[in-house]
């Protein structure tokens, strides 16, 4: 049991990381790599709110939207899966508010070192990729929460990576105009294929 | 409303997001479906022409509501706009097209935050009027469609070596030793081709990042 939960986390985080196989949060990655700074707080937030909206949208599906899962209140045959892209939208937008005012609440620090990126993840697919990913695959609550967590920490290592390798390219001379999104599309090209030998890890 | 409906400055309109100001090579928007979608050119035409409609749409639909919209809700208030089309869309596909969707899996879905759609809606149809609106997000979601087919047919030539599913590589080059580049139909291939489209693209424009 631990074994199969263990390599569901090595497989979110390394093999099928979701950003470099699932190009999901590229928005961002490529916006917010400039400064190891803002990726390191940009990645925080997201394992962060990955972490809470990826099983509270399993439990939204799980008791409310899946066919039959009305079951409970007398509804059998309702099927409310349509309204699913909706429902999980209005969750992450909910709790990234949510969260922004907990944070503020109990701990300014944080809350200023995050502060500007909060807003921001509402509207970053790698937080609705992840939930409508778990959706397909017809995670249990445990796998939704191990896949969320692996997920935004398979995140925040890809974003951290390229702010460390884009630090180092602005001392080469790169021809004019592959200059910035350029140059880091190839340089992401190639951090994919280094994830791609994690393939070989499993449990 | 003196202004006919194809006057010279709505041409404009719609021609800044083909190229001048590309959604995806020169805003940086959009790129996650860019490569997600792009293995084969069909998938890669249907999620062009879902993403076309869903923007041209949104942008008539917050255009209209635009005077009504409280500043501070205005966000939530685009992501339901934004969240029914896609349902639409969705369905469509799920009804007509069944096995490209599954193909598709949740990337019909992810439309919905795809930053063209929204970044339209913010910057441009919060503050023009409908038929305006309508024209940017025409432009720009057949400037997203024009790099999404160039991506997605170079990618199934190469890699799988047909197009639309139908083989387009000689016999006889592969009896002469030719294999399939598999490195396109992978991960990597796709942001390797995505980035010389955009060197290209902007060695032409003569548009330069400063970094």
């Amino acid at each position: 049991m631990v074994e199969h939960y263990l390599s569901l986390a090595i497989k979110s985080i390394f093999v099928e990381n979701i950003l470099l196989a699932y190009f999901l949060g590229m928005c961002s990655f490529l916006a917010c790599s400039k400064k190891i700074e803002t990726a390191v707080g940009l990645g925080i937030a997201v394992v962060f709110v990955m972490t809470i909206t990826t099983p509270m949208n399993w439990a939204i599906n799980h008791f409310l939207l899946a066919p039959g899962a009305l079951a409970w209140a007398g509804l059998p045959q309702a099927d409310l899966s349509f309204l699913s892209f909706i429902a999980f939208i209005a969750v992450i937008a909910a709790m990234v508010q949510i969260v922004e005012m907990v944070i503020d609440r109990y701990s300014p620090a944080l809350y200023a070192a995050l502060g500007i990126f909060l807003p921001l993840i509402a509207v970053n697919c790698a937080i609705l990729g992840a939930s409508l990913l778990m959706d397909e695959r017809d995670y249990n609550f445990g796998e939704s929460l191990v896949f969320g967590v692996g997920s935004g920490i398979g995140w925040a290592l890809a974003i951290v990576a390229m702010a460390a390798i884009r630090k180092k390219l602005q001392y080469s001379n790169v021809p004019r105009p592959l200059r910035g999104l350029g140059i880091t599309m190839l340089m992401t090209g190639l951090m994919a294929m280094g994830f791609l030998c994690f393939a070989g890890i499993s449990f | 409303m003196a202004e006919s409906l194809f006057s010279r400055k709505n041409k404009k309109v719609f021609k800044d997001g083909l190229w001048d100001n590309n959604p995806i090579t020169f805003q940086i928007l959009g790129i996650c479906s860019t490569l997600a979608v792009t293995t084969q050119l069909k998938t890669a035409l249907v999620m062009s022409a879902s993403l076309t409609f869903v923007v041209a749409m949104s942008n008539v639909a917050i255009s209209l509501m635009r005077n009504w919209i409280p500043s501070k809700i205005r966000i939530i208030v685009q992501l339901s706009v934004i969240s029914l089309l896609v349902i639409l869309a969705d369905q469509f596909l799920k009804a007509y097209m069944y096995d490209v969707s599954k193909q598709l899996s949740v990337f019909v879905g992810l439309i919905i935050t795809n930053c063209i759609v929204m970044g339209r809606a913010e910057a441009y149809a919060m503050a023009n009027p409908p038929w305006k609106s309508f024209l940017d997000g025409l432009g720009n979601g057949l400037g997203y469609s024009g790099i999404l087919v160039i991506v997605g047919t170079i990618r199934e030539i190469l890699g799988s070596g047909t197009l639309l599913g139908a083989p387009v590589i000689p016999q006889s080059f592969y009896d002469a030793g030719y294999i399939n580049c598999g490195v396109m139909v992978i991960a990597p291939g796709a942001f390797f081709l995505l980035g010389i489209i955009i060197w290209i693209q902007r060695a032409i424009s003569g548009y330069a990042e400063d970094s």
